[in-house]
């Protein structure tokens, strides 16, 4: 499988097709099973994705039809990504080829965990999920173009207006969304947030 | 927005700086790691020259991928060895404490660290494990994480967030006899929908949740995940501190008189105000089980199967999904239903007073013919503190398997899983498609006492009918 490269730096705009998942509460046991998480690296997860799905539907699945094989975003509905906080389930995403994802709402820690990797979680309504999903559908050979300020979508010719919160939206496209370096630099105000803390001071007088 | 509540007390406390992006720096007082979610994150610190910031902050445990009929080492699974001698060697490398296999303080980490002390009021707690949640019922603000952020907490014991609202979860009255803290929160979670806590820390309080032990609170707030909010907490009191004094991290002497006191400054108080409130009366609450392939799709044992009348639109292709996964008919009453595995255990419920509650059924009966049941304590401390009570005789004799601490069958990445069809009736916190290891496998979700009922009767029944009068 070949993918596009992985995220890195200024992400502003991602262009790409669209695989239409649809389906509410999609957790992420589904997207990756917990037998995949045996792995101390994530380079395997790839053909791993939606692994119980995908064999139950038997060659049915969007990740398995042809017209959306090498497609980059993902159109989902409402709660996509809830349950565990398993990372794997981007990182699968990720390996698989998706590099953005449109949907209803997101499971809080699956947003949080794909905003770490460079992979924007973008909302609509649902009324306007329901058109991309079909206007997607009806012209899987065209491109998707997202961009991320101000948020949209244009398909054919439409054009929808999305949501990203606003430090989500300063994070990618500032290309600051790997969080380490800026956490790091902030080293005298760590040491004194934790020098107020009375448990990190073993509750000491004084 | 909310003010003065323990959250917002604890999350001002912990603010280390505002970044670029506008969100919060977060300092994390509490971080415990486990074999899964770990080693990409200690790989990737290495990737990036980095070194563990506060590893005296950080405590490990392994649960997920260890078998619990024999734990010898190396373990049959040679991925599973894999992941726990990379767990070993991260620790010992960064000088991170280690409770292994033996050490007599093994277990499930939701287990482990409550029951060691290591979780105290006031703190952040995180863990790469989305149960996390669970740490809250201290008064702690506790919520699970992703690999990325553990490396960032390795490294910077900090991390990026946004604060969340409060909603308060006010619940009058009392459980009933037969009735659990897991009925409380699977009522809650039918009530609000999986996604109705999104964006929400819940603060559970009011009568019924003031009278529920610590092992009850940390029930409640190990599934407010399930309900979509990252984080659920109760104020710390009485019952609080009587828990922790002692432990073998709990302050002592002079500091222990000073950290009470602190950790009173920071419950909610009088002037708290939260973003909204949900009211329940646990009076009316029954034993629940649920039906679906979501933990919001549950029923009191005495009602039928929701039709699809009785389900809100947007709610009906799932509905329609679990009749089809689960085999139920809309309509179908829930209590009868036949099971073939029974499980208890996991960080909802793998705690002595769960082991108790469902010894006591279990207590002179037996197992129905063709049923496999087994209990998992969730951490050593419980095994042997339920060993020392004879309860592991009590479920010997009834013809439960008694086995070593572990995640276990709750999400089946060690040898105990169902198998093809099978339909088990878990103590455990999530019924998703596949969960319990077999792609096709089903799962009905219910308190420890609830799944002793099901093993001696064959099926779901209400425990009511079996406790002593």
């Amino acid at each position: 499988m070949t993918t596009a490269p992985f995220p890195a730096g200024s992400i502003v705009q991602v262009h790409g097709r669209a695989v239409v998942l649809r389906g509410n509460d999609i957790d992420t046991d589904r997207i990756i099973p917990a037998r995949f998480l045996k792995c101390v690296t994530f380079d395997g997860l790839g053909a791993q994705v939606f692994a119980d799905d995908r064999s139950e539907q038997q060659g049915l699945h969007p990740f398995d039809r042809p017209e959306y094989q090498g497609a980059s975003v993902l159109v989902v509905n409402r709660n996509f990504g809830c349950g565990s906080s398993r990372e794997h389930a981007p990182q699968a995403l990720l390996r698989w080829g998706i590099r953005v994802v449109l949907g209803e709402s997101f499971a809080e820690i699956f947003y949080g965990n794909c905003l770490a990797l460079g992979i924007p979680c973008l909302q609509a309504s649902s009324t306007d999920i329901d058109q991309i999903q079909q206007a997607a559908e009806a012209s899987c050979d065209s491109q998707l173009s997202i961009s991320l300020d101000p948020a949209a979508v244009e398909l054919a010719g439409q054009r929808w207006e999305l949501q990203l919160a606003s430090d989500a939206q300063k994070m990618l496209t500032s290309g600051q969304w790997d969080a380490t370096r800026q956490l790091l630099s902030k080293d005298q105000e760590l040491t004194a947030t934790a020098a107020r803390l009375p448990y990190m001071q073993r509750f000491a007088a004084g | 927005m909310s003010s003065a509540t323990l959250y917002d007390k604890v999350w001002a406390l912990h603010q280390v700086a505002e970044l670029p992006s506008g969100a919060t720096q977060l300092f994390i007082g509490l971080h415990l790691i486990h074999e899964v979610t770990s080693p990409q994150a200690f790989a990737a610190l290495n990737d990036l020259g980095l070194t563990v910031r506060h590893p005296e902050r950080t405590v490990a445990t392994v649960d997920h991928i260890v078998p619990t009929t024999s734990q010898a080492r190396p373990f049959a699974d040679p991925l599973a060895e894999e992941m726990l001698t990379t767990l070993e060697r991260n620790c010992h490398e960064n000088g991170i404490s280690l409770n292994g296999l033996g050490s007599g303080r093994q277990g499930i980490v939701h287990v482990m660290a409550p029951e060691l002390g290591l979780t105290q009021p006031g703190m952040t707690v995180v863990c790469g494990d989305s149960h996390t949640s669970t740490h809250g019922a201290f008064g702690a603000i506790a919520f699970g994480i992703g690999t990325s952020q553990v490396r960032d907490v390795l490294a910077s014991q900090s991390l990026a967030l946004n604060k969340l609202k409060v909603r308060r979860i006010w619940v009058d009255g009392s459980l009933p006899p037969g009735v659990y803290a897991k009925d409380l929160v699977l009522h809650i979670i039918r009530t609000l929908g999986v996604k109705g806590g999104v964006g929400h820390a819940y603060e559970f309080a009011g009568p019924a949740v003031a009278a529920l032990s610590m092992e009850e609170r940390m029930t409640v707030c190990n599934m407010a995940i399930e309900g979509g909010a990252r984080c659920g907490y109760v104020n710390p009191d009485d019952t609080t501190f009587a828990y922790l004094k002692g432990r073998p991290h709990a302050p002592t002497g002079e500091a222990w008189e000073r950290a009470v006191q602190w950790w009173q400054s920071l419950a909610s108080g009088p002037d708290a105000v939260f973003d909204d409130e949900v009211r329940f009366d646990a009076t009316a609450i029954a034993p629940t089980v649920t039906w679906g392939i979501t933990p919001g799709q549950g029923i009191g044992v005495d009602e039928a199967v929701p039709t699809l009348e009785q389900t809100p639109e947007e709610d009906r292709p799932l509905a329609q999904e679990a009749y089809r996964y689960m085999e139920l008919q809309p309509g179908q009453s829930i209590a009868g239903l036949p099971v073939d595995v029974c499980f208890i255990g996991s960080c909802t419920n793998g705690r002595l007073s769960d082991l108790r509650a469902a010894a006591l059924v279990a207590d002179g009966r037996q197992v129905a013919a063709g049923i496999k049941a087994f209990v998992v304590p969730g951490s050593e401390q419980v095994a042997a503190a339920a060993e020392a009570e004879g309860l592991d005789a009590v479920f010997r004799a009834a013809g439960f398997e008694w086995r070593e601490p572990g995640c276990s069958m709750c999400l089946a990445m060690n040898p105990d899983r169902l198998e093809g069809r099978q339909i088990s009736a878990s103590s455990s916190n999530r019924n998703f498609k596949g969960r319990q290891g077999s792609a096709s496998g089903r799962t009905l979700l219910m308190s420890p006492a609830m799944v002793a009922a099901a093993a001696v009767a064959g099926h779901v029944t209400d425990v009511r009918t079996l406790l002593p009068a």
